[in-house]
């Protein structure tokens, strides 16, 4: 299991307004074709100097895959970027804060201590 | 030597830009009386007749990411473009340049670093609302030259709330001995209890209104002590999952000083947030 990737996976997405659309349109397609040429980069680094070991397993692809943020909270993706990216996607086929609270009563039955999001 | 003129410490409420412009319908009911706020807590920074700012916030995952995350950085550098696509896409935030003052970042990174404080930098950094939305509230001419201080209260695992403090102390220490006959403002920004992408985000009112009335009270008495009593990194999540950012209030305790009383305290409670403004005169009476 990698949150660091989840985490990646939203940071990246969120922060290129193209990535937002198409993740929006298409998840699956979407999260295939990141994890065969993006995970591995190095965001830091240089263009071409890229890791050799990140993947999602099955749960984390199929929870991306079905825009499943309810169960991104409960693996631990970093909460921040989940709802930044999920807010960029889907606020505008709802009222105002609409789908902030929705967001919030999807959640409702999540209780204290929330999952660990230590990376 | 330098003289610290002002300390604050507020909220920085990325929504605050658009409510105060917006106008018509499109202008939300709580705006005009968060306006007239603002607008006092404003003229507390002004008559203290500022040459520089200290700015500290903490990045949200824009420059600085999980590959390589600092705990303390301090910028430095002539320029610091500002926001983000996402905070313009979000919260209508405008880009923004402010100038940097690279004399005082050098001196609180070799001075830091001396003190026990292993600080990161950065000569390219592109900071966020957390050093804007004060910015825009406090000095919106953006008329001065800024020191940039970014703690992590967002990436586990994180500093010790007591680290914080220590920091605050030392900043206003290193602030104190800048050879240098300039007036120097140390602004930071926070949370009270926050929640985000959470069950309890975005309710009537901030996710736990017992918390915002001990943590006013703890900031506006300078209560340190108290403070670090009751308030852990796990204590942190009871009242809400983005509450750490309530440690960037507690270093500016620590820049204010051990049982210091603040000047100026005004709060208002919104939809999912307190705001709290807090301002300190080291001299005692403020634009002296």
């Amino acid at each position: 299991m990698s949150k660091y990737l989840l985490n990646k996976f939203l940071f990246t997405v969120d922060r290129d307004p193209d990535l937002v659309e198409r993740y929006r349109a298409e998840p699956r397609a979407t999260v295939e074709w990141w994890e065969s040429t993006y995970a591995n980069r190095i965001l830091g680094c240089h263009a071409g100097e890229s890791s050799t070991w990140l993947s999602f397993d099955d749960t984390e692809r199929e929870a991306l895959a079905t825009h499943d943020y309810p169960r991104l909270f409960e693996l631990g993706a970093h909460p921040f970027l989940t709802l930044t990216l999920f807010i960029a996607m889907f606020e505008r086929d709802h009222p105002p804060l609409g789908f902030q609270t929705e967001y919030a009563r999807r959640l409702a039955h999540v209780r204290l201590p929330y999952p660990d999001i230590a990376t | 030597m330098a003289e610290v003129v002002a300390v604050i410490a507020s909220t920085h409420h990325p929504f605050y830009y658009r409510a105060s412009t917006a106008t018509g319908a499109e202008r939300p009911p709580f705006a005009d009386e968060w306006v007239r706020k603002v607008m006092a807590f404003r003229e507390t920074l002004t008559r203290a007749r500022p040459d520089v700012l200290v700015m500290v916030g903490s990045d949200h995952f824009h420059q600085l990411w999980l590959d390589n995350m600092p705990q303390f950085l301090i910028g430095k550098a002539p320029f610091y473009d500002a926001n983000f696509y996402n905070e313009e896409r979000e919260f209508g935030l405008p880009r923004m340049v402010c100038q940097g003052q690279e004399d005082l970042s050098a001196h609180l990174l070799r001075e830091g670093l001396d003190a026990g404080f292993d600080l990161a930098f950065s000569n390219e950094l592109r900071i966020d609302h957390s050093i804007t939305c004060p910015i825009i509230t406090l000095r919106p001419q953006n008329d001065l030259p800024i020191v940039p201080v970014y703690t992590n209260i967002f990436a586990p695992p994180l500093p010790q709330p007591k680290r914080f403090v220590q920091l605050g102390r030392t900043i206003r220490e290193l602030v104190e001995s800048w050879p240098s006959r300039q007036r120097v403002a140390i602004i930071g920004t926070g949370h009270l209890s926050l929640e985000l992408g959470g069950p309890r985000q975005f309710g009537p009112h901030g996710p736990d209104p017992e918390f915002d009335r001990k943590a006013v009270e703890w900031i506006s008495t300078g209560d340190i002590e108290g403070c670090l009593a009751e308030v852990t990194l796990d204590s942190l999540h009871l009242p809400g999952n983005a509450t750490h950012g309530f440690m960037d209030f507690m270093l500016m305790m620590g820049v204010a000083g051990d049982g210091r009383k603040a000047d100026y305290v005004d709060t208002y409670d919104l939809f999912h947030t307190m705001e709290a403004y807090f301002t300190w005169y080291p001299d005692g009476g403020g634009g002296s």
